[in-house]
């Protein structure tokens, strides 16, 4: 009698916290996650299109790596995507949520295509791009400091401050573009100086290395330096953090300035290996996928580089997959919304197991 | 001219009305959803979609029932993001992942499924079913200021205010208010005490996310009349700042969607230059980030964001 009354009130299955799960396990979860995650999307492609399953595989892989130029193009966009996702990483590491990373690049780009205005064709051009570096890096720096700043010494919330700072980042490139271009068009055409150089004939090979080297700077920085141990301090307990003796003010600031200095090369790629102008949409959302770039890749900055090709390598393919089929070009979104849901969501099972109680009963039998 | 300027803030506020009493419900549970602009965007598509259903099903649009024509795509647009609202609660408050993360993705996938789906939505005649939208009270004098200012909306935005007064009554004098603020604040507190927090999360949720896809759809059949734009995204950011600048409370809520839809569409009547405009657009933001920072600098407990804000809720887990 007893031991019914207690099934009965016993649930039926309960979440359990996993507490060390075996590398291989954890990826083998994660696999599974991007090979049904690629599934869906087919199907579902399937559904919106009505052609067969295989050619929505087909036009993926062609979009990425059919011509030199997509791979160029592919390589190019993950050394951006990546770049800003090396920028949020420290700071999500100490639970700092910036999802202001939009903002802060592209204030940084706003600032080297300032700097190209002004002085494009009076300088020379080496001293140019140092120029713009310094005044991207600069801006970059104030828009990721602000927040942090405020963060530190009175606890405003930093996830909201620096999501309204995007805005205001975009109304003021919005207002300078204005000011430059007289003729009232709203648009910067392409700039004629400040652009890097092509290393063995690669437009974008500098992009690469530059970020590759970054990359390498960043995991040392997190995991071997005294700076890295006092972030990740930070991040698991504030006030473990507090009676070691660590300055959590300080460790705040001094991350945020590393993320605006990072931003800020990001901002100076876009301007001067990339696009060559300044828009409102120059950062093109990346701020934000920067975010689950890092946080799948759990900050880690090398398997950042997977993340950050996987995301690339579908928005890139399903553009190509909506131009095969003529659907509209916010296909991509959703194939990549839709991506992002099962990689989130593998996560629980990765961090978690669902123990059933019958299961449980048998065992006791 | 000031009482037309008015009578526009007031109208073009309604979208942000929505998102911001929807998004407040939401955060008084402790889910940050940054996926409003994407539910705000669902809300407005699925309207559509049931909008385009009704008006299919007449033999001739001059049958059209206004009653009908303003219902169907209300309970669509509520259907379709209160959908999106429950995986967002489903990813979030079920299987505990990050919410930021999961309120981006939602977004991501919200903006480019409305975009996706609205080319492919039929709007013939979706200009004579606006109007079901945009009349309400049979007065329509517009010499008279207190007509034009309170009697001449369309049903929507009467409907806006209601539920946000709605809200701010059940969160601060009932009980369900009350619990669901406990959500918010301290989960496990809530827990020992015997609220589901689970069941709160979810319900605050989706009728959170189901009200803020009322102001998409009040964007696209009301404000502009039944065409399309692609700019709800936009306004679901400012809504997200203003539940900020109305400190969690939808009755401010109301009076800060209007000062925000003044702000917004205030540049175009004013004899600016262009470049002027855009500088004039920020002020929304700077506003809010204000009002954000003055707030913790005066710590008055009333005034902070939910305390469990952002972060997901396993019971089994320490402090």
């Amino acid at each position: 009698m007893k031991s019914t009354e207690k099934s009965a009130r016993e649930p039926f299955f309960q979440i359990v916290k996993r507490d060390n799960l075996v590398w291989w396990k954890a990826w083998l979860i994660r696999a599974a996650a991007v090979i049904s995650a690629f599934l869906v999307c087919g199907i579902v492609s399937v559904i919106l299109t009505k052609r067969g399953f295989g050619s929505f595989y087909v036009s993926l892989f062609k979009g990425v790596f059919q011509t030199e130029r997509r791979i160029w193009n592919l390589f190019q966009n993950i050394s951006l995507l990546l770049c800003i996702s090396l920028a949020v990483t420290p700071a999500f590491k100490m639970r700092f949520w910036n999802i202001g990373a939009e903002g802060q690049a592209l204030v940084g780009a706003l600032a080297s295509a300032a700097i190209v205005v002004y002085f494009g064709g009076k300088v020379p051009e080496a001293l140019l791009l140092v120029m713009m570096f310094g005044a991207a890096v600069a801006a970059s720096v104030i828009w990721a400091v602000i927040p942090a700043l405020f963060k530190a010494q009175w606890n405003t919330n930093e996830t909201l401050f620096t999501l309204m700072m995007n805005y205001v980042a975009k109304s003021l490139v919005a207002y300078f573009i204005n000011v430059w271009v007289t003729s009232g068009s709203g648009v910067l055409g392409v700039l004629k100086f400040g652009h890097f150089p092509a290393i063995g004939g690669y437009a974008y090979l500098l992009n690469i290395i530059i970020v590759a080297v970054l990359t390498v700077l960043v995991y040392m920085y997190l995991k071997k330096t005294k700076h890295g141990y006092e972030v990740s301090v930070v991040g698991e307990s504030l006030n473990t953090a507090r009676y070691v003796g660590i300055n959590v003010k300080k460790v705040i600031i001094r991350t945020m300035v590393l993320t605006g200095v990072l931003c800020g090369i990001a901002g100076l790629l876009l301007v001067a290996g990339t696009s060559h102008t300044v828009a409102t949409n120059t950062v093109g959302g990346r701020g934000f996928t920067a975010i689950l770039v890092s946080w799948l890749a759990k900050f880690n900055p090398l398997y950042m580089i997977l993340t950050s090709f996987m995301v690339v390598f579908l928005q890139q393919g399903a553009a190509q997959v909506a131009t095969d089929y003529r659907l509209s070009n916010a296909f991509p979104d959703i194939i990549i919304g839709m991506f992002f849901f099962f990689i989130i969501a593998c996560e629980f099972f990765a961090n978690y197991s669902i123990k059933f109680r019958l299961a449980k009963k048998e065992k006791k039998a | 001219m000031f009482v037309i300027f008015l009578f526009n803030a007031i109208r073009f506020s309604t979208t942000f009305m929505f998102g911001c009493t929807g998004e407040t419900i939401t955060e008084k549970g402790g889910n940050l959803n940054l996926g409003i602009p994407g539910i705000m965007c669902v809300g407005a598509v699925g309207g559509c979609i049931g909008e385009s259903i009704y008006l299919k099903s007449l033999s001739d649009i001059s049958r059209i029932n206004p009653f009908l024509a303003v219902l169907i795509p209300i309970l669509f647009a509520m259907l379709f993001s209160g959908a999106l609202g429950m995986l967002y609660c489903f990813l979030t408050v079920t299987l505990r992942c990050n919410q930021n993360v999961t309120g981006l993705a939602i977004t991501t996938f919200g903006v480019g499924f409305t975009n996706f789906f609205i080319t492919l939505v039929d709007r013939t005649n979706f200009n004579v079913a606006s109007k079901s939208f945009t009349k309400f009270f049979p007065i329509q004098d517009a010499s008279n200021w207190f007509v034009k200012l309170f009697l001449s909306y369309g049903v929507m935005v009467y409907l806006a205010v209601i539920i946000a007064i709605i809200a701010a009554i059940i969160l601060n004098k009932t009980r369900l208010g009350l619990n669901l603020k406990a959500v918010g604040e301290n989960p496990a507190t809530a827990d020992a005490a015997g609220i589901s927090v689970t069941a709160y999360k979810y319900g605050a949720t989706g009728i959170g996310s189901a009200i803020a896809g009322l102001g998409g759809l009040f964007y696209i059949m009301d404000y502009l009349n039944g065409s399309w734009e692609y700019s709800i995204d936009a306004m679901g950011w400012l809504a997200i700042a203003l539940v900020i600048f109305s400190i969690w409370r939808p009755n401010w809520g109301i009076l800060g969607s209007i000062l925000f839809g003044a702000l917004y569409i205030a540049p175009s009547y004013l004899n600016v230059s262009f470049s002027q405009k855009e500088l004039l657009k920020m002020i929304p933001y700077i506003v809010t980030i204000f009002v954000l920072i003055v707030s913790s600098i005066r710590n008055k407990k009333e005034n902070q964001p939910p305390a469990s804000l952002g972060l997901s809720y396993f019971r089994e887990e320490r402090y």
